[in-house]
């Protein structure tokens, strides 16, 4: 980690939702950061979190979900404190994300050129007449070709994958220096993807952007981004580099994530699950640890509240029994 | 563009077969004798008979439609009988008077109801909510004569703020001269300015009428409809760009969420065309509908049946440009192949 | 199938619905509200001649327009009849009229949208093209046009109340019947020799009832004004029956001199019950299909 301020940096975030059936405690206590032009990757299964915690530095989580506790300190702003006129200055100019099914999330009736113009005219002290102009650069800048034809284009004349280059045109219009992605490829077929998440590693590294990668495929996650941080039920429970994550998991959750990564080398029965479930949010009697019921290294101090250990290498753990640092079942690619 | 409104009138045109067949069969289903009713209560059976001869009701069914249609091409709608004008005639001077009521009547719904409907769906449970929740549901309810009739006693009769219900002019006024035949804009046109506000003060109470009876499919689709693209995507990722707030709720909500509502005008036109009749009567108000409603009461068919005709083919003609409408606004229907 | 089977068959079922209706209710006191008005409704229709104070038709001059008092809760009208009387005595008709019209229009349009769901093919688009030029038509203008045609009579309302609604149920039934039409217990009837006609009527319309029922709550409401509409133009029942339209329009031309109860009463009375009849209907809807509560 370096000593110089982090691009952000979200510290003990806990949210909850109100629903019919109860408050669901989604996030507990979430903390971690990203160094200015550095790419991390936030991994998790379906329900860990790793969404809400986006929308929730974003400030756009559904209007039942409320932060209970903790910042998010973009430069010296802290985004979940800050007023809506702030964030919504905030928002695209500073900090801004991408989603996941690009068709849906881009206006359907209004033209690709004039979303992006809009963030333009917006965010970028970009005069009016200038923007069309600009917002054609933008989409020769995503890889799109023939740009000045397609800004006059709707999305649904788009394939897919052009429409998540469109996103990210908007995304980038106002030059941020946080990027979010959540999911950004899922949906997308498998060349596509490997192109998109180039463009995005392009631009980030042109523009000296950090980047949140959010997903639930460690492989993808390992491909891009030199830090991982692992999700499970709403908390954070480990935090490492890319390499040090995959060589030496320390968590027991992470390990069982990077052995069911199906390898391309392994057959169907070969393949592993993780044993358990997530557990209900809405119990008002959750353990600390909430892996813990699933966990097959359970020990009697798993009971108390969670530590929080970190390596100089900065390698973080959140476990009372975590691996040792050298593990000798991991499936390597040497294994017979 | 082009092929597109080409295409919906074409589609149009079996609806208006469709309307000719129905008009044609509800003059041959009157009981009795159809002649007898055609020739009025005092006639002789002379009379009948020269009247059965000239509408051709001793003609086989098939030659009677035949007739029928020619004569509708040749915008003949038969004769009233207590005024002895065409059918076409009348109708067409007393149109003006409905469609500027009508037309006014849905401005003033849609001014009340499409903003009630946005502040609604923005605050969600609010006590803004739920007054247009109970505005709408009460609004469905109303008879759209006794609400005249309660705004006529309440504005006029008791505030005396309204005058009285006369129709479309005070007796000291002189209509303006007829460009459109709305008397607003006439009197504008001919710069006659105390004509436009006594027109405005007689037009308000009956238009004030429609629109109350239109607002609450307006209101509460538009509500819906917010409600839900609110929440939509697209939405998300506008917010998430930092756009001004009223670029998202206008720019980016609104526009969507208008789709189904003009698809709703199509419905709501249907219901203000028949509220219209009601109102007319409260009002007297010198309208198409208070032609048909005399013309029924002096058991003079003729102009019934040119009225049914003319409502059924402006309401196919209203729903067509809704669609075309609709294809303005939203790319998705203009550019599929 | 014995009676004997059948029988604990159908109690159980009938009180998982009450069980269910009572939840409802306690869920939303709104709909409990408008059941409870729904019953004061249809006791004011059945017993409403026995229970009124006056003679509804008895007219007594001296008594003519006078405002309401002890006497006449709802004043008297132009010809000294007491509106309170008619008012209640006028709930019979229109309620008839709205059971009516909507039984009709359940029949008519019910059986046509299932065939035409059911059958497919000519059936399905005779229906449809009837339909469609239906609601080419402004509806109440369409049965101004009926009623003009055919005479004015409560039979011809309710037909032309029918008539108008008819596209909007044949449209529903048909949905519905296109869904069921390769159900299990459809395969099953059709093995066991039913004919399709049998099936229609006895397997796949009672199946589309519970859907259509929110539908006819909505319906009846709109029948009541549709006659009151017809009435107050001179195109409904005629005086001096009391009917709650007719009475408005007679009581219209003393509103502007001041005398608002001829009106007023039976105007709340159509008010009242339209919107029982929507409530109930937004309740029942919540009973069958909660997934589109608005």
């Amino acid at each position: 980690m370096t000593t110089a301020a982090p691009a952000l940096s979200v510290e003990g975030l806990s949210v909850e939702f109100r629903t019919r059936s109860g408050i669901v405690r989604a996030l507990d206590s979430v903390s971690f950061a990203v160094d200015k032009g550095e790419t991390i990757a936030l991994v998790g299964e379906s329900g860990s979190g790793k969404s809400v915690t986006a929308y929730a530095v974003m400030g756009i989580l559904d209007p039942a979900g409320k932060v209970t506790a903790g910042r998010a300190m973009l430069g010296g702003l802290d985004l979940l404190a800050a007023k809506p006129g702030q964030l919504a200055d905030v928002r695209g100019r500073e900090i801004a994300m991408i989603f996941q099914n690009p068709r849906t999330a881009l206006n359907p009736i209004r033209t690709v050129g004039r979303q992006i113009a809009d963030v333009l005219i917006r965010h970028g002290n970009v005069p009016r007449r200038d923007a069309p102009g600009q917002a054609i650069d933008m989409l020769r800048a995503v890889g799109i070709t023939d740009p000045t034809r397609r800004a006059k284009a709707y999305p649904f004349e788009m394939s897919g994958g052009m429409c998540q280059r469109v996103m990210i045109a908007i995304a980038l219009a106002a030059k941020p220096s946080l990027l979010i992605a959540d999911e950004p490829t899922t949906g997308l077929d498998v060349t596509t993807q490997a192109v998109i998440m180039d463009l995005v590693n392009d631009l980030a590294k042109e523009m000296g952007m950090a980047t949140i990668f959010i997903t639930h495929d460690l492989a993808l996650a390992g491909q891009r981004s030199a830090r991982i941080v692992v999700m499970h039920a709403g908390h954070v429970v480990e935090n490492a580099p890319t390499e040090e994550l995959f060589e030496h998991p320390r968590h027991p959750y992470t390990a069982e994530l990077i052995a069911a990564t199906p390898d391309s080398a392994a057959s169907l029965d070969e393949l592993a699950s993780i044993p358990g479930s997530l557990p209900d949010l809405r119990r008002t009697n959750l353990p600390p640890c909430r892996y813990s019921e699933r966990c097959p290294r359970k020990i009697d101090t798993c009971a108390q509240p969670l530590p929080r250990s970190t390596s100089a290498s900065g390698h973080m753990v959140a476990c009372w029994n975590p691996l040792p640092e050298r593990i000798a079942n991991v499936p390597t690619e040497s294994a017979a | 563009m082009l092929t597109m409104i080409l295409k919906r009138a074409a589609m149009a045109i079996p609806s208006l077969i469709g309307v000719v067949i129905v008009t044609f069969l509800l003059t041959r289903a009157l009981p009795g004798d159809p002649a007898a009713y055609f020739a009025g209560p005092a006639a002789t059976p002379q009379a009948i008979q020269e009247v059965r001869v000239k509408l051709g009701l001793d003609k086989p069914l098939i030659e009677q439609f035949g007739r029928y249609v020619v004569d509708l091409g040749h915008g003949n709608l038969g004769n009233s009988l207590t005024t002895g004008q065409p059918v076409l005639t009348e109708l067409r001077t007393r149109l003006p008077a409905s469609a500027e009521l009508t037309l006014l009547g849905l401005l003033v719904s849609i001014v009340i109801a499409v903003p009630l409907g946005i502040l609604a769906a923005t605050r969600p449970n609010s006590l803004i909510d739920h007054a247009c929740r109970l505005i709408t549901t009460l609004g469905v309810s109303l008879p759209v004569f006794f609400t005249g009739l309660i705004l006529v006693y309440v504005f006029y009769y008791l505030l005396g703020w309204a005058p009285a219900p006369l129709g479309r002019l005070d007796v000291f006024f002189d209509p303006p001269p007829q460009v459109t035949g709305f008397y607003l804009i006439d009197s504008l046109i001919a710069r006659q300015p105390e004509t436009f506000v006594a027109s405005l003060k007689q037009l308000i109470l009956p238009a004030l009428t429609l629109g109350i009876f239109s607002l609450a499919p307006i209101a509460r689709m538009t509500r819906a409809s917010m409600l839900a693209v609110l929440s939509s995507d697209f939405v998300r990722t506008a917010r998430a760009s930092g756009l001004s707030s009223f670029t998202v709720i206008v720019t980016y909500a609104f526009r969507n969420a208008m789709l189904p509502v003009i698809t709703t005008l199509g419905m709501v036109f249907s219901f203000l065309l028949g509220a219209n009749v009601l109102v007319e009567k409260v009002f007297a108000w010198p309208g198409i509908g208070s032609y048909a409603v005399e013309a029924l009461l002096a058991s003079d068919f003729a102009p019934v049946q040119g009225f049914v005709l003319t409502m059924a083919v402006m309401y196919v003609a209203l729903n067509l440009l809704i669609d075309v409408l609709y294809g303005l606004i939203d790319p998705r229907v203009r550019l599929e192949a | 199938m014995t009676d004997i089977a059948a029988a604990p068959r159908r109690d159980a079922a009938l009180t998982a619905l009450f069980r269910h209706a009572r939840y409802v209710i306690a869920e939303n006191p709104v709909t409990g509200f408008a059941f409870a008005l729904f019953v004061l409704i249809v006791l004011a229709a059945i017993l409403g001649p026995n229970i009124v104070p006056y003679n509804p038709l008895s007219s007594d001059t001296a008594q003519a327009l006078k405002p309401p008092s002890a006497h006449h809760w709802f004043g008297t009208d132009q010809l000294g009849r007491d509106v309170f009387s008619r008012v209640i005595v006028a709930t019979r008709l229109d309620f008839f009229i709205a059971v009516a019209s909507v039984a009709l229009v359940f029949l008519m349009g019910g059986l046509a949208g299932v065939a035409a769901g059911f059958f497919g093919g000519w059936t399905d688009r005779i229906v449809g093209r009837i339909a469609d030029t239906i609601m080419a038509f402004p509806l109440f203008v369409l049965a101004m046009g009926i009623v003009a045609a055919l005479g004015n009579t409560v039979q011809n309302i309710v037909l032309a109340t029918a008539i108008v609604n008819f596209p909007l149920y044949a449209r529903i039934a048909r949905a519905e019947a296109n869904v069921r039409r390769e159900a299990g217990f459809v395969e099953a009837a059709r093995l066991s020799g039913n004919s399709d006609w049998r099936i229609l009527a006895f397997q796949i319309l009672p199946n589309v009832f519970p859907i259509l029922v929110v539908q006819m709550s909505l319906t009846m409401g709109y029948a009541i004004l549709n006659a009151a509409g017809l009435s107050f133009i001179g195109l409904g029942v005629r005086p001096p029956t009391p009917e709650w339209g007719i009475m408005v329009a007679e009581g219209a031309a003393f509103m502007v001199s001041g005398e608002w109860w001829n009106a007023f009463f039976p105007g709340l009375a159509l008010m009242v019950a339209v919107f029982c009849f929507n409530l109930l209907g937004d309740g029942l809807r919540d009973m069958v299909d909660p997934r589109r509560r608005t």
